[in-house]
């Protein structure tokens, strides 16, 4: 009886620590975001200024702004986006609304899921193979685009299909039952059921795409080019890829040390807004659905 | 047509890598427009890259120790005929002239010269260049991709480096990761894990080349500092930082996986007597196995792929690696790095698409397994 009782206080005091352990474990994941954030604030805060956002590179890039390297991320977002939602939505709706569940879909979700593994360098090198040199884009906001499109490809998809899938079925059914037409149905009884969690996706997809080096590498990024782009055949600086330059390789890399502080810091707050704005919107559209 | 539009985009990536990169073993790794030439009379007829660039180093320097006579090598680079001629003496085809005349005089020579000089009444005797084989592409030691006379493609160390800085970060990432999942998924109450998955979510969001900055600026000096090292930029500092990438999808999975477990098999366990942490071990991990080999593979297939960050902090030094504590380079980090300064269409530059097909055969193979071991699972329910 002694000892059962000394057996099972052992066994509480092991779970204890084991749980204990667990749990420091885990608030040292919120520690290492705190620190890796609080770092590039503190450090980056100073650099922040008006004539840094707006301003252009000078002095071989250890003064001045990253005016162009705002715009030439703004370009590629914009220009990823309008290639890859449109694309990446409609595969969606295909997949889960059309294609039904047979051997052709796994193969195609299978396939959806490789694409998304494939390492954004392997994307950077296809990217210049197909559009830089075959297609003859050259670098540009164009081949960057497609390029990073195809990245987040896989990212839509999976999202839409994700958001459509948790719509019941009764919602389907009810609406053709109506007499509306499939399409009637996805158009105006689906789609809009799954606008909110279709949109929080494609927010968190721009935020990947905003911090993406490795495929605009060689298909998009200038090392200097202090105007704004003409078309979507210029090339154009990138934020990543001018953090990337003047903490490696820039001229003097003591001296744009504040320059590349504060660019961290930009392309963390982008990061940072894109994710409350996505969490702001699915608490929102959540409490909404629940109204109804 | 729209469904299936990400298996034509895998299609079309396989087919530009490999068209991009197939000829390289076509190729021979000597510089195209360049010539490796011998006296007449050596009885040489070939030469691995090897030992060609062995010679220039002069490392090898007699014939006899490459299969030939017993004759002292003198190496010859097109640019030293303009040392033993003034340069008005050399125009046109005098220098081509002289180019053949400099080879035919000397017995031990080998000259690297450019094809466009060569007359059709060349007097030397042209080396058969060999191809780039499939052995020493896979099992060379030698990186040396721009060096001339002759380029060397062996991937070994770059694919060993990748495998060490990813492995190290799987063993930091894994213990660490699935104990959050844990802790989440079972012991957490629903406020903390609401609370986590912004969190985890802004982890993940987090540029690469914003972890790379921080791992140089403040994961390298600290390294360096703690082990002595003359550079802090090692394989270490790689697998802390890919760790840290590492986390958020392998706790996000195995935490899915772990709130699989049916509530019935956890009360059953309790019921009989077990504690929670008994419960966990005997019975959650148990059946959420494959989705917690699913994490881990995910995470290795991150890891590995990863280019920015293991760029920045690795050091980049393409030599066989021997612990995480030197400079390591990765397959990704090699194809960032040298990519931009290779000519379109050169050995180098199909040698860097090869290594793109590597890493994307690396990739499909740990996303294919996952897509099994998470397969297995739903038959068996």
């Amino acid at each position: 009886m002694n000892t059962d009782i000394l057996n099972i206080k052992r066994k509480r005091r092991s779970q204890a620590i084991t749980f204990g352990l667990f749990r420091v474990l885990s608030y040292m994941v919120i520690l290492i975001l705190l620190v890796i954030l609080g770092f590039i604030i503190y450090n980056g805060a100073g650099s922040i200024s008006w004539n840094f956002l707006t301003g252009y590179p000078e002095d071989g890039m250890t003064k001045g702004g990253i005016f162009p390297a705002i715009v030439g991320t703004i370009c590629l977002i914009i220009g990823s986006m309008v290639f890859a939602f449109p694309i990446g939505i409609m595969s969606g709706i295909y997949i889960n609304e059309y294609a039904g569940n047979n051997w052709i879909v796994k193969f195609i979700r299978i396939m959806t899921n490789n694409l998304g593994a494939i390492p954004s360098i392997v994307f950077g090198l296809f990217g210049m193979a197909l559009f830089v040199n075959y297609l003859g884009f050259g670098d540009s906001i164009l081949a960057g685009s497609l390029t990073l499109g195809l990245l987040v490809l896989p990212v839509v998809i999976r999202t839409t299909e994700e958001a459509l899938k948790a719509i019941p079925d009764s919602f389907r059914t009810g609406s053709l039952a109506l007499g509306a037409s499939k399409l009637q149905t996805i158009r105006h009884v689906i789609l809009p059921m799954a606008f909110p969690n279709i949109i929080t996706g494609l927010i968190l997809s721009v935020g990947r795409v905003s911090g993406e080096t490795a495929p605009i590498l060689f298909t998009a990024a200038a090392y200097f080019l202090p105007r704004l782009p003409h078309s979507i055949f210029d090339q154009v600086m990138a934020l990543p890829y001018h953090l990337y330059v003047i903490s490696t390789s820039g001229t003097n890399i003591e001296a744009s040390k504040s320059i590349a502080y504060g660019t961290a810091l930009v392309l963390i707050v982008i990061v940072l807004l894109i994710n409350i704005l996505a969490n702001f919107l699915r608490k929102y559209f959540g409490n909404k659905v629940k109204m109804n | 047509m729209s469904g299936g539009v990400t298996s034509i985009i895998i299609l079309l990536i396989i087919l530009f890598l490999f068209k991009e990169g197939s000829g390289l073993f076509n190729n021979s790794s000597i510089e195209k427009g360049y010539v490796l030439s011998v006296n007449p009379a050596n009885p040489v007829k070939t030469l691995s890259p090897k030992q060609v660039k062995e010679i220039f180093d002069e490392n090898i320097t007699n014939w006899k120790e490459v299969g030939g006579n017993d004759e002292e090598i003198k190496t010859f680079r097109f640019e030293e005929i303009f040392d033993l001629y003034p340069d008005e003496e050399l125009d046109g085809e005098i220098l081509s002239q002289r180019l053949s005349d400099e080879i035919s005089k000397e017995n031990g020579i080998i000259a690297f010269l450019p094809e466009r000089y060569l007359l059709t009444s060349f007097k030397g005797k042209l080396l058969e260049s060999n191809n780039v084989s499939l052995s020493e592409f896979f099992l060379g030691k030698e990186w040396f991709p721009t060096v001339v006379p002759a380029a060397e493609f062996g991937i070994l160390p770059l694919l060993l480096g990748t495998l060490l800085v990813s492995f190290g970060a799987i063993a930091i990432a894994l213990p660490f990761g699935i104990a959050v999942a844990i802790y989440l998924a079972e012991i957490a109450d629903p406020r903390i894990r609401k609370f986590f998955k912004p969190i985890i979510e802004l982890l993940a969001g987090i540029p690469s080349v914003v972890y790379g900055f921080f791992g140089l600026v403040v994961i390298v000096p600290l390294i360096q500092k703690i082990f002595g090292l003359p550079v802090g930029e090692t394989g270490l500092a790689g697998s802390i930082i890919l760790a840290i990438m590492a986390l958020p999808t392998i706790i996000t999975v195995a935490e899915d996986a772990i709130r699989t477990t049916p509530r019935v098999m956890k009360e059953a366990s309790l019921g009989l007597g077990a504690t929670h942490w008994q419960t966990i071990w005997r019975v959650v991990i148990p059946y959420s196995i494959s989705g917690i080999m699913a994490a881990v593979m995910l995470g290795i297939g991150r890891a590995i792929g990863e280019t920015m960050a293991v760029l920045m902090v690795t050091g980049n030094a393409a030599v066989m690696p021997t612990s995480l504590l030197e400079p390591v380079r990765t397959i990704p980090a090699t194809i960032a790095a040298e990519l931009g300064e290779a000519p379109v269409g050169s050995s180098h530059y199909q040698s860097l698409f090869m290594l793109g097909c590597i890493l994307f055969l690396l990739t499909l193979i740990i996303s294919l397994s996952v897509e099994f071991i998470s397969g297995k699972k739903k038959n068996n329910n």
